[in-house]
């Protein structure tokens, strides 16, 4: 336990004296800030036009009108920028020899997997809660459900957990970045994918199957404002069997 | 203190060491010559439980490498070929994330890093970024690394290639320093630095031990003979007998070669012998073809002793 809070501790540093962890998130922040605000702005037009029509104030939704849109935009770029984030996690510390140090020491590889998977969840964390603006600023020039905003930052939040359990594994494969990053990236438009593959393929039987593979499908409840304790189930599910493949091929490693 | 047996390691096909074999005692500075490719730091790398070797068995300070990795990785401090270092930390920040994966209690800290900071001659630098640091420093930080924990065996990789003259003699004394207290275990290729900081050395070439000995010893066994190439192009049964009473001479070496058979002869120092040579083999009528003096440097040693070790396994 100490020692994976020794490793967090350092990945946090090392991610936050390199430009790093601002680049991304400040990326992030730009760029679902700049889509909120497209949104919001059609929304106010739209409901300007219902009024015009009905020649009253329109009772909108505004959960349904701009949080869920906002969170499937949110999934689609985290989709984009965790890898960048995961990418060096381990790749860079085999390049730059410092792995031969961490397995050499009295730290038990599992530490370093979690060290490595905390840190980023952290740092992802820190970006999700910059976006709380978007909420806030609502509930004080609307009105706003509070219950659904919750769950669906839960199912971001979950959704990022998987993306850095994918990415890290990525990153566990190669020394190179660069192909981590991209590694990563691909599974995780797999996995998202797959959603689109099990709407064409409804009828046949495999349909159902794809559609419970699809990591879309298991976030859609938590943005609708439910949990669902079988989203829950895959999503741990999916982060802990990362994590431990994640392990193997470390260990694997050792013996090449 | 370390005991290893029998180590092979295989990559695929290529084998990097083969049922290696020695022991360190307590407190002993060991050196690991070799040169490019020997298979040393594959050996220091099983010892330090990074990667496990084929077959064989080692133990460190009574535990098996094996079974017991932890105990093991507890008690070594490791410097690998290249310093393992987070560019972007200052050497404080690096040594205190050192001190906690090691194991160091926070209340020993403090301490720990003073200790280390003074002993490897870091103390001025310590704010300052390990990327911005020279290679020497970088050097001594990698050392710094190594010793935090006060480790009993210690495992230097190279630790002085990259180094200027003057700090490759300052590291040579901090590692001299550390000899009674810790057992350490170098690597080189340098002969003269094996000699310059250990008490006994291994030399290890293609993967196998092919001498083990004190430097001084290794070095006597150098200069102790000159050698004298002799290429005969009708050589009697006799002749190795005969040129082994020649005055001076110490032992005659004889093998075929495409023009003729050789023979090397190990001689005194001191005293030229090939033209008594030269006519003993005129005057005997042996079709002496070439006669010259063989110059033994020290990356001889190595050849010398790999040659007769390939031969040896051919036989
Ligand atoms: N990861 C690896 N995969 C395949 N072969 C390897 C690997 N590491 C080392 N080797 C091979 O094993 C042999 C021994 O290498 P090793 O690094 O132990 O030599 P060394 O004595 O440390 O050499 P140097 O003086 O150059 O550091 C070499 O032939 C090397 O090519
Ligand atoms: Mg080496």
């Amino acid at each position: 336990m100490k020692s994976t809070l020794a490793i967090a501790g350092k990945e946090l540093r090392v991610l936050f004296t390199s430009p790093m962890a601002y680049v991304v998130t400040a990326v992030f922040i730009l760029i679902t800030g700049y889509l909120y605000y497209n949104i919001v702005l059609f929304a106010s037009t739209q409901s300007m036009q219902i009024m015009r029509a009905q020649g009253a104030l329109p009772k909108i939704n505004l959960n349904d009108l701009i949080f869920r849109p906002t969170f499937h935009n949110m999934a689609v770029i985290l989709m984009l920028t965790l890898p960048l984030l995961t990418m060096r996690l381990l790749a860079e510390e085999k390049k730059i020899k410092t792995m031969e140090l961490l397995m050499t020491s009295p730290v038990p590889l599992l530490a370093i997997v979690l060290g490595k998977y905390i840190a980023t969840m952290v740092v992802f964390t820190f970006m999700l809660a910059l976006t709380g603006y978007m909420p806030l600023l609502m509930w004080y020039y609307g009105s706003i459900q509070w219950m659904p905003i919750l769950t669906g930052y839960l199912g971001i939040w979950l959704l990022g957990g998987v993306f850095i359990a994918v990415g890290l594994l990525a990153s566990s494969l190669t020394e190179n970045q660069i192909i981590a990053g991209f590694i990563g990236f691909g599974a995780v438009l797999i996995l998202w994918l797959i959603g689109w593959l099990s709407q064409t393929m409804a009828d046949s039987p495999l349909g159902p199957f794809l559609a419970y593979l699809s990591i879309g499908e298991h976030t859609e409840n938590f943005i609708k404002g439910m949990i669902d304790t079988g989203d829950l189930v895959y999503q741990a599910s999916l982060i802990v069997l990362g994590l431990f493949i994640t392990h193997r091929i470390m260990e694997s490693q050792r013996w090449k | 203190m370390i005991h290893v047996q029998n180590l092979t390691k295989r990559y695929g096909d290529l084998t990097a060491i083969e049922d290696v074999s020695f022991d360190v005692q307590k407190g002993e500075i060991l050196a690991f010559l070799g040169p490019n490719g020997a298979g040393k730091t594959t050996t220091m790398r099983i010892l330090t439980c990074f990667m496990p070797a084929s077959s064989g068995s080692a133990s460190v300070a009574g535990f098996d490498i094996f079974d017991q990795p932890q105990e093991v990785k507890k008690r070594i401090g490791y410097l690998p070929e290249s310093p393992p270092l987070y560019t972007e930390m200052t050497v404080t920040e690096y040594l205190t994330f050192i001190s906690k994966i090691k194991g160091i209690e926070r209340r020993d800290r403090t301490q720990a890093l003073a200790r280390v900071l003074e002993r490897c001659a870091l103390t001025e630098v310590r704010r300052r970024l390990i990327g911005n640091l020279s290679r020497g420093y970088r050097q001594r930080v990698g050392l710094a690394q190594a010793l935090i924990h006060n480790p009993e065996v210690l495992i230097l990789d190279e630790p002085t290639t990259g180094l200027d003259p003057k700090q490759i003699i300052e590291m040579r004394q901090v590692i001299k320093e550390l000899a009674g207290q810790h057992t350490v275990i170098l690597s080189t290729h340098i002969l003269p630095e094996a000699t310059a900081v250990c008490q006994r050395v291994i030399i290890i070439h293609e993967g196998r031990i092919v001498a083990v000995d004190t430097p001084d010893r290794l070095s006597a066994q150098l200069r102790q003979s000159d050698k004298i190439r002799m290429t005969l192009k009708t050589p009697l049964p006799e002749t190795a007998d005969a040129l082994k009473i020649v005055p001076g001479v110490l032992s005659v070496f004889h093998e075929p070669s495409p023009d003729g058979q050789v023979f090397i002869v190990e001689c005194d120092l001191g005293r030229d012998h090939r033209a008594e040579l030269a006519s003993l083999a005129v005057h005997r009528g042996w079709g002496l073809v070439e006669l010259t003096a063989v110059k033994l440097s020290l990356e001889d040693v190595f050849l010398k002793l790999t040659q007769e070790e390939t031969k040896e396994a051919a036989a």
